[in-house]
């Protein structure tokens, strides 16, 4: 560069993974819809549109890793100042509130369905429709709730503990095992948190696995899975962003001063846990009030 | 504070040494336009797309305008065949005018104007005018590009695999058990990848203009045109993920058996248009609203004045934005909507007549005691004040829902939004691109060819549009091929429009070839005193990396 910066914003080289991200999302959209039309464009071929769909979904991840293992070489290098970690702020914060307007599609379709019931006779004009049975909401998920309350907390402690420096101690008894010391406050918020995600998601796969409502066919089903789903599926996109976290933790990355990494981290997982409290009060709680449990 | 024009005595101690500090050293070929991570080369490519896609648009329509010359169907058939590349029924020619309106839609309003409005423009002089060395997210600034690459790939090779033949508001059932192959599919998956695109390119101008500002720069003080994009990313960031949503409720009624827009399963097809149509209102706004900003800038800079009310005129756009959010079931009036529903949508939808006539009148009260020249810009500004004007009257009209009963699905909204879209956005954007394109490449276009330009073009498409009025007023409705005898006079007349508009379009692209090829050497500011913002500080076009020192701002 002729001249000399003057200033704290990040002036970047070119950068090839916009590009490969851009393929990556290509192959995965004409993947997704070979594979919904039984593998060919056209009907009567043979199937693949799978494995296409799989490979644009393994692009996008390579992509990623790519992409964010610069942001963190970047981070290293200094070149995140305090106006650039401010950017990443505003960044993820905006990114928060577009996800939170695609949930409003969700809670809108479910809204209309649940206050104007439809008074086909498969739904009979009321909600839940005729001859449901709802999944009794103070069972598993008034348990997933108080688990993904408990994950919060521990994603907290996790956060005061890399502001205090509270890092390293004696590698003792079962954390030590996983290699943290015992006054390691950040690796052991991060790993409680991850246990409480992943247990959070296969109570949830256990519930679809058992649900007494189908996908297919009425949009009790439609609603619920969909936005559950959808929940479900940014609980692991932020299951993952943990991981991440922790093997950056362990790896000594976080600072006292600079961790935005495990913030973005954190806020996300706190997004996840208010949109299950909607999910819970309004489509378990209240969708499914009048109707049957069902047992077992 | 209440003054938009910086003055340029707040530069000088910046003027002074600029070309010597800033770096204009530039990647081999591969690297800058594939690998790029600088704002100018990305707008660059952003209008290079916008203008390959309005071409395919703006050819689309033409054919349109060909079969609709007169009554009864021509060539459809024949095209048809032609396209498939095998004879093709009655039906399926018919169905290949649907597909055929569709693609319009789409390509002109997400390949077109928003890609050129807020990726070119927006990615092009945002920074400038905040004096800012680049956006705050350069990397994600060029996947926000090219993921319309893929997007535009999937929409215009669906037609090769049957076509989707929706509309571009994709409606239920049409869209849902209406059309089962995989065209359909193609364009919603389309849809997610240009909203991901632009959710991407929203978050970044939102950061880029808080957090960029130069110093002294307060946003009372930041120039109308950034102000317009600011709003324009907070629409794009909170409509197009209810959209995301709406579409992949079809993408599963499609292909995974649920039935949210399929009232046999309890679902309810007008759930879809209050979902789409939730997007879809602020989605005009967000075509026009970056329109507004530049026209402010245009209007100012060829009066020699500042603009008149800059802060009326900025928190006008504020108040288009808001209220834009709470107006769209104004295109769902004949869905059944109760009466006092309909009764609030029509006032909520008057009420935007107030901040846009705040913005009409502030750009008449700028041009009123102004020393005008009429330079190419200016004329396209003046023009859509002009245009727009009519196409918001009009929208008045049909604002009422007593009076859209009659009115939705004929000419007549055809007319509105062609008024508003494309003599009112197309014309900013000209506008815009006249203004800018000395700064953007260095040279002058060519004035004459610049008005010979305007001149066709305003004739053109009012001869085409203002007639649809007509056609609306005598009840023809929209989107079929074929139409009574009685529709053939003012039909012909718009078709002939078409013609004269695509002469205009050929005057362009010669002033485009010839200004790039041989235009004259453009100077820093080529238009005077009147253009005070900071781009015209810059030398034409700007260095690589400019403002290496941040310029300051008293």
């Amino acid at each position: 560069m002729a001249g000399a910066k003057n200033h704290d914003y990040h002036i970047l080289p070119p950068s090839f993974w916009p590009l490969l991200g851009a393929f990556a999302a290509l192959t995965m959209a004409t993947g997704a819809i070979m594979w919904m039309h039984g593998g060919h464009l056209s009907p009567e071929k043979a199937n693949g549109g799978g494995w296409v769909f799989f490979l644009g979904v393994a692009l996008v991840l390579l992509t990623m890793r790519l992409w964010w293992g610069d942001v963190i070489k970047e981070a290293h290098h200094g070149d995140h100042t305090p106006v650039v970690q401010l950017h990443f702020r505003y960044g993820m914060i905006l990114f928060i509130a577009s996800e939170v307007m695609f949930f409003v599609g969700w809670f809108w379709a479910f809204f209309d369905f649940a206050l104007f019931p439809s008074t086909v006779d498969a739904v009979g004009g009321v909600w839940p429709p005729k001859g449901i049975e709802v999944i009794n909401p103070f069972e598993l998920p008034l348990l997933n709730t108080i688990i993904l309350l408990t994950s919060g907390t521990t994603v907290t402690w996790a956060h005061h503990a890399l502001i205090h420096g509270q890092r390293g101690g004696d590698k003792t008894g079962l954390w030590g095992l996983l290699g943290v010391g015992n006054r390691d406050g950040v690796l052991k918020g991060l790993w409680l948190t991850i246990v409480l995600g992943v247990l959070f998601s296969s109570i949830q796969a256990y519930e679809y696995a058992h649900a007494p409502f189908a996908f297919k066919g009425l949009n009790y089903g439609a609603s619920f899975f969909m936005a559950t789903g959808f929940h479900g599926f940014h609980v692991i996109i932020g299951t993952l962003f943990l991981i991440v976290c922790l093997i950056r933790a362990y790896k000594g990355d976080f600072t006292p001063r600079q961790h935005f990494g495990f913030e973005a981290a954190a806020w996300y997982w706190h997004f996840v846990d208010v949109v299950w409290l909607f999910l819970f009060v309004s489509i378990y709680v209240w969708g499914g009030w009048g109707a049957p449990y069902h047992a077992g | 504070m209440t003054d938009t024009a910086i003055q340029p005595s707040a530069f000088q101690a910046h003027d002074a040494h600029e070309h010597s500090h800033d770096a204009d050293h530039k990647p081999a070929f591969f690297q800058r336009w594939f690998m790029s991570t600088n704002h100018k080369d990305i707008g660059t490519l952003y209008l290079i797309f916008a203008i390959c896609a309005g071409i395919i648009g703006g050819a689309v329509s033409g054919l349109m305008r060909v079969e609709l010359a007169e009554p009864g169907i021509q060539y459809l058939q024949t095209w048809a065949s032609l396209f498939h590349g095998g004879p093709q029924s009655f039906d399926e020619a018919l169905h290949f005018w649907n597909v055929m309106i569709t693609a319009h839609g789409l390509i002109m309003i997400f390949f077109m104007v928003m890609p050129a409005m807020v990726g070119g423009f927006g990615n092009w002089f945002v920074p400038l005018m905040i004096g800012a060395p680049d956006m705050a997210f350069p990397r994600m600034n060029n996947i926000s590009f090219w993921l319309l690459v893929p997007a535009f790939t999937l929409l215009i090779t669906s037609p090769f695999f049957g076509g989707a033949g929706n509309g571009w508001t994709m409606y239920a059932p049409l869209s849902t058990y209406g059309e089962p192959g995989p065209s359909t599919d193609m364009v919603i998956l389309s849809m997610h990848l240009a909203g991901a695109s632009s959710i991407l390119g929203a978050i970044n101008f939102i950061t880029t203009i808080f957090n960029m500002r130069a110093p002294g720069m307060t946003l009372h003080k930041m120039p109308l045109f950034a102000w317009s994009i600011l709003i324009t990313a907070f629409l794009l960031l909170l409509a197009l993920p209810v959209l995301a949503a709406a579409i992949t409720m079809l993408l599963t009624d499609r292909n995974f058996g649920t039935t949210f827009f399929d009232p046999a399963g309890g679902g309810d097809p007008v759930l879809y248009q209050h979902l789409f149509w939730f997007f879809g209102h602020p989605e005009v706004y967000i075509m026009i609203l970056p329109g507004f900003g530049m026209v402010s800038q245009i209007i100012a800079t060829f009066s020699r004045k500042p603009v008149f009310g800059y802060l009326g005129m900025a928190y006008a756009m504020v108040a288009i934005g808001v209220v834009g959010f709470i107006v769209w079931a104004h295109h769902m009036f004949t869905t059944g909507l109760p009466v006092n529903v309909k009764m609030y949508f029509t006032a909520a939808t008057m009420v935007i007549a107030v901040p846009t006539g705040i913005k009409i009148f502030s750009w008449i009260a700028t041009m009123w005691g102004g020393s005008i020249t009429f330079k190419t810009p200016m004329l396209w500004a003046i023009g859509f004040i002009f245009m727009f004007t009519i196409g918001g009257v009009t929208g008045v009209v049909i604002a009422n829902g007593g009076i859209d009963d009659y009115m939705q699905d004929t000419y007549y909204v055809v007319a509105h939004f062609h008024y508003v879209l494309s003599l009112g956005a197309v014309f900013s954007l000209f506008a815009g691109f006249y203004y800018w394109f000395p700064k953007m490449s260095g040279r002058m276009y060519n004035e004459f060819l610049g008005q010979l330009h305007f001149w066709i073009f305003f004739v053109g498409v009012n001869v085409l549009f203002f007639p649809m009025h007509f056609l609306g007023l005598q009840g023809m409705p929209r989107r079929y091929p074929d139409y009574p005898d009685a529709f053939e006079h003012w039909n012909a007349i718009a078709t002939h429009g078409y013609e004269i508009m695509a002469v205009g379009m050929g005057v362009f692209f010669i002033n485009l070839i010839w200004s790039l090829a041989a235009g004259k050497k453009a100077a820093d500011n080529p238009w005077g005193d009147g253009a005070t913002t900071l781009e015209w500080t810059l030398s034409s076009p700007p260095p690589y990396h400019q403002f290496e020192t941040l310029p300051k701002i008293d």
